[in-house]
């Protein structure tokens, strides 16, 4: 390795910015170019939904700096050069080149997709004609949100009832808005998570003051901006139910940025692309991390493509060692928190596939709750509500391989520790 | 306004002074190895481990519960084993120093 050799990195997200730090870390000595479209300072996405959508402008300026990565300075200290606000147009790996939507081209020796991924925008009628209505990826997505929240209360409806609209939906409350979940399958999270978890996530919201309506399909939206007192948008479902709204957020999911791979022809399978154990796709030289890679996880011995902060980082490590000629296997137990108005949801592994659940509120604090998944005798997953250390524990008996004694953990009479609850 | 000292695996000696927030915000800011904060402050991660210098100890403080839960994910964890997340920068802490755990 010398220093002609260069490192580009599309996408300057958790995943892209972490890979490039891991990188000189790793003792790469050639150059790092971090390119994104996004023109802020790369920030952390989590509180984009909670503190950042919360917290008021100071003398009007937002308060992205709270949320950086990593400060300009970092970049600089470690020759990391950041190209913001660029696109990359196409990718000739034959010729190791890139072309940016500017014009300007760029040689690589070695190329890391951290593409991520974008809001998915359901085909509604009226909905690109609609007014104020926003998705929630980015820094800018939610300075334009808290533009259209100025001056009084709103009516906000959130299509979608996953982890973005409910939090976002918490902190909308705790902004004193009016706030409608409209959700198109029978219950939230029910892409992400259990019934049971559902239930009380539904209920929390309820409890403060969010009307959370299921099987709810919105078809339409129209919008008439004239009136200037008179709420603008109103929201159709298909069972002829109507929603006002001043603001619309959508949050139904993403589609991965994996148009570049395609076009290069790097195997795309599941939305994903495809990786092997040190995040190389098919193509030697190019590699693709975080949110838009399909990769295989070794505890649940199967391929899996995953939206977190954990995975981003970890895998970042991992395809720097690589790219650094050092051996390395990705083999992360993945995790993945939310915190809604005063709960916390850590939860660690993939519960999908389970056969049978165990629910334990505890006893002496009924604010304590876990939900532990399991496939047969093997743990798959625990999500932990407000309860730090049934997700530490589940964390070590999934890393380990332990079995847990189901009885002894179902039995809340049992003190939740490890001796406890295994054989 | 407090004065802190991170020391880092590699015995750099890092000082830096900081008003408000906390400490795992002010050793990003000042680009301390180690300290990666990757959960941005919410104690989820536990990648802000330091352990407090003995003396220091009183004017730190003990972990709260959620986070001696968190602690204990980690090898390095030890009685003065903190996240740095969820010091607050004020004037009692002034004059700490912080050995980073990774």
């Amino acid at each position: 390795m010398n220093q002609s050799h260069c490192c580009v990195i599309i996408g300057a997200s958790h995943a892209g910015v972490n890979l490039a730090f891991a990188l000189r870390k790793e003792g790469w000595q050639g150059s790092i170019k971090l390119i994104d479209a996004d023109p802020h300072l790369p920030y952390h996405r989590p509180p984009l939904s909670k503190g950042f959508l919360t917290e008021t402008p100071v003398d009007g300026r937002e308060p992205i700096e709270k949320i950086q990565l990593k400060p300009i300075a970092s970049y600089e200290k470690n020759d990391i050069e950041l190209m913001l606000g660029l696109r990359v147009e196409s990718i000739d790996a034959d010729a190791q080149q890139l072309t940016l939507t500017n014009g300007e081209t760029l040689s690589f020796t070695k190329l890391v997709l951290a593409t991520g991924a974008r809001p998915f925008m359901p085909p509604i009628d009226g909905l690109q004609d609609a007014k104020n209505l926003f998705p929630l990826r980015t820094a800018t997505d939610v300075i334009d949100i808290k533009t259209a929240l100025t001056n009084g209360n709103k009516n906000v409806v959130i299509i979608g009832g996953g982890y973005i609209g409910l939090e976002t939906a918490a902190s909308l409350r705790k902004l004193g808005h009016q706030v409608t979940v409209l959700e198109r399958e029978s219950r939230i999270l029910a892409r992400v998570t259990s019934p049971q978890l559902s239930a009380f996530f539904t209920e929390l919201h309820q409890q403060h003051g969010v009307e959370v309506l299921t099987d709810k399909d919105v078809v339409k939206i129209t919008t008439d901006d004239k009136g200037c007192n008179q709420i603008p948008n109103q929201i159709i479902c298909a069972d002829g139910s109507q929603f006002s709204a001043d603001i619309i957020i959508v949050g139904v999911g993403i589609r991965v940025n994996s148009e570049l791979a395609a076009a290069v022809g790097l195997k795309i399978e599941h939305g994903g692309i495809k990786v092997d154990r040190s995040a190389k796709t098919s193509f030697d030289n190019i590699y693709a991390i975080g949110d838009c890679s399909y990769h295989f996880n070794p505890y649940y011995q199967r391929f899996v493509r995953l939206e977190s902060v954990q995975n981003a980082v970890d895998q970042a490590k991992i395809a720097a060692q690589s790219i650094c000629g050092k051996e390395a296997e990705y083999n992360a137990v993945p995790w993945f928190w939310s915190d809604q108005y005063h709960v916390k949801l850590q939860m660690v592994g993939v519960g999908t596939g389970y056969t049978d659940i165990i629910e334990r509120i505890e006893r002496d604090d009924n604010s304590k709750r876990s939900l532990w998944y399991f496939k047969e005798q093997q743990l798959l997953g625990v999500d932990a509500v407000n309860h730090s250390k049934a997700y530490v524990l589940g964390t070590r008996f999934i890393k380990a391989g332990i079995i847990v004694n189901k009885q002894k953990l179902a039995d809340t009479c049992i003190d939740l520790n490890a001796e406890n609850v295994t054989r | 306004m407090a004065k802190i000292t991170f020391i880092t695996s590699d015995n750099e000696k890092i000082e830096v002074e900081g008003e408000s927030g906390s400490v795992m915000e002010l050793a990003v800011e000042n680009g301390v190895e180690g300290i990666d904060g990757d959960c941005g402050g919410v104690c989820s991660c536990a990648t802000c481990h330091v352990h407090v210098a003995s003396e220091d100890m009183a004017k730190v403080g003990p972990a709260g519960e959620i986070e001696q839960d968190m602690l204990e994910l980690d090898d390095n964890f030890n009685e003065r084993s903190r996240l740095c997340c969820q010091i607050e920068i004020s004037d009692d802490i002034d004059g700490i120093t912080l050995n980073v755990a990774h």
